[in-house]
């Protein structure tokens, strides 16, 4: 089995998140980017399902910056890597990008993280299985395969969906799919001359721009109540929040 | 040119997040001047359909078909857009929940749309250009986006817009589509939906514990606070990397955000990662035995003290005040 995995380079999860030019740029100033945790999850399921029978390619939408992040998914086990050399202007760019390549170069199965941490789209996914007209799945927490057909895990609402699907398909893996991998001395020593083939993008049209950011309004100051008169809280919640 | 509102159900019934994306939807057909048209799936009574006229619906389409009765997510997408289409509706809306954050995608492509997924607040329309503000990085921030196509497609965060109840009434009609066969290349199997607990993404009230509680033996005492306030639990990501409660309840950057109207966080220090999941939450009450936490500098109330001792008082006392009330 071949799998595809579409990875971000997105900022570490402890980063401040802070904007210049008047809120209109993301400050990337001192900001560690990694390999975005959700799409990690949908690596380690990959190398795990492809063990001994076939392989793990991982695709990037980025410029030259990205590498770091490309070397590390091949440490951890990836067996190849492409890298589409634009600037991921939005999930439709992405999609599209990743589209082409899949065209020229099917799969069995693709995989990306349910979303990535900066802007949590879970977009790339569904796009992906627009464009190539294959089944997918949001987010799933579990991927199981036997033969020609996969069991997956759907989150909703207060349960879950068990479903099968006929491969080839796409889907957005979360937390329960997999543990995320810690790559090994070896790992990181053969991510070094792993092929990591730079393609350039081809040209489409997008339909959404980033205008600015804005930051959550401050918070007043924390009233305190006292240990022994949760009572009191209860009133402020009921009379001053009026949320219950 | 109407507005295309898909109401979600579950189990026949529909959810309090398609009332708000309703809502939603009809504000934004009244920026326009214009209709608001429903699109539901499945089976769902006819009453239960006619009341979306009460949410601002004038017409609602009824999908009721036996092969489209349970969710599949590229067939459910062909029919959303084929209603669409035929009803020249160039906004499309429908709720950011897991079914939506599968269906909006694919609509998009199909409408050749600019997406503006997780919106928080009614877009703005001035001088010709659509403006929609949603969250971004998980929570930290927002995005102010600007669809730039003829058509446009928004998902709205559940929580984010109130329910607004009108004198509206809706006509209910039939829409028929052929459902085409590679549609239904994944099926449902089983549906499991405990129905005896409040939904952690759509709940007005969360109670989330953390590590200060020791262990899971210990979650009796944050079940019975959450069964009394009717709230959905939660849990910080270290409570959920160690077992002690599913991943489904762990809330943070990499775990769901909420937007509840009250928080209330036991035994959680507060790290980033966690305040990002939580930051659009109302009000925020924060139970930690360490006064220097994190927690308590975004937090709107707190107590400091052992979420032992606290929260069996905060218990008697709330079961004082609904005796009372």
């Amino acid at each position: 089995m071949n799998v595809l995995v579409c990875i971000s380079n997105v900022p570490d999860t402890t980063t401040k998140i802070t904007f210049t030019d008047n809120n209109t740029q993301f400050n990337t100033n001192g900001v560690q980017f990694i390999l975005n945790p959700y799409d990690e999850i949908a690596l380690a399921r990959a190398i795990e399902l492809t063990e001994g029978n076939g392989a793990v390619t991982v695709i990037n939408v980025g410029d030259v910056s990205t590498e770091p992040t490309i070397r590390k998914a091949l440490a951890i086990g990836a067996t190849d890597a492409v890298r589409i050399n634009a600037k991921p202007h939005d999930a439709w760019y992405v999609a599209y990008q990743i589209a082409q390549y899949i065209k020229a170069h099917p799969f069995d199965l693709i995989l990306t993280g349910r979303e990535s941490i900066d802007y949590n789209g879970s977009k790339v996914a569904g796009m992906l299985g627009e464009l190539l007209d294959l089944p997918s799945v949001s987010i799933i927490k579990k991927l199981d395969v036997a033969g020609n057909t996969a069991t997956v895990e759907r989150e909703i609402e207060g349960g879950k969906e068990v479903l099968t699907i006929l491969f080839p398909f796409v889907a957005g893996t979360a937390e329960g799919v997999a543990e995320a991998k810690i790559p090994n001395m070896r790992g990181i020593m053969s991510a070094r001359t792993k092929p990591l083939v730079v393609i350039e993008p081809v040209e489409v049209k997008t339909f959404s721009e980033v205008i600015s950011y804005e930051t959550p309004a401050p918070r007043g100051q924390v009233t305190l109540v006292s240990a022994d008169d949760t009572a009191k809280l209860v009133e402020l919640l009921h009379t001053e929040a009026r949320v219950i | 040119m109407p507005v295309l509102i898909y109401t979600e159900n579950a189990g026949g019934k529909f959810k309090k997040s398609t009332f708000e994306a309703v809502s939603y939807a009809r504000a934004i057909a009244n920026q326009n001047n214009t209709n608001l048209i429903a699109i539901s799936i499945g089976d769902v009574s006819a009453s239960e359909l006619s009341s979306l006229g009460r949410f601002g619906a004038e017409k609602v389409l009824n999908v009721s078909n036996e092969k489209l009765k349970n969710f599949v997510n590229q067939a459910y997408a062909s029919v959303i857009a084929e209603a669409a289409k035929k009803n020249n509706a160039d906004i499309v809306v429908l709720s950011n929940s897991f079914s939506g954050r599968g269906l909006a995608p694919r609509i998009a492509v199909k409408l050749e749309a600019g997406l503006a997924d997780g919106a928080v607040a009614l877009p703005e329309q001035a001088g010709g250009t659509f403006k929609v503000k949603k969250t971004a990085f998980s929570g930290k921030a927002f995005a102010i986006v600007e669809l730039t196509s003829a058509n446009k497609v928004i998902s709205l965060t559940p929580n984010a817009y109130k329910i607004v109840e009108t004198s509206g009434t809706a006509t209910v009609e039939d829409f028929t589509v052929e459902a085409k066969e590679s549609d239904f290349k994944a099926m449902i199997k089983e549906i499991v939906r405990s129905t005896d607990k409040v939904s952690l993404p759509d709940a007005d009230i969360v109670v989330s514990g953390g590590r200060g509680l020791k262990g899971p033996e210990n979650w009796g005492m944050i079940e019975e606070l959450a069964d009394l306030l009717g709230a959905a639990l939660a849990c910080s990501k270290p409570v959920s990397d160690a077992g002690w409660r599913p991943h489904s309840e762990h809330v943070g950057q990499t775990g769901i955000a909420v937007s509840p109207n009250l928080y209330i966080a036991i035994g959680i220090s507060g790290a980033i990662q966690h305040l990002a999941g939580v930051s659009s939450s109302k009000v925020i009450v924060v139970i930690n035995k360490d006064a220097e936490a994190p927690f308590f500098k975004v937090a709107d109330y707190g107590i400091v003290g052992d979420a032992f001792e606290v929260v069996p008082k905060l218990i008697a006392a709330i079961k004082e005040y609904k005796a009372s009330a």
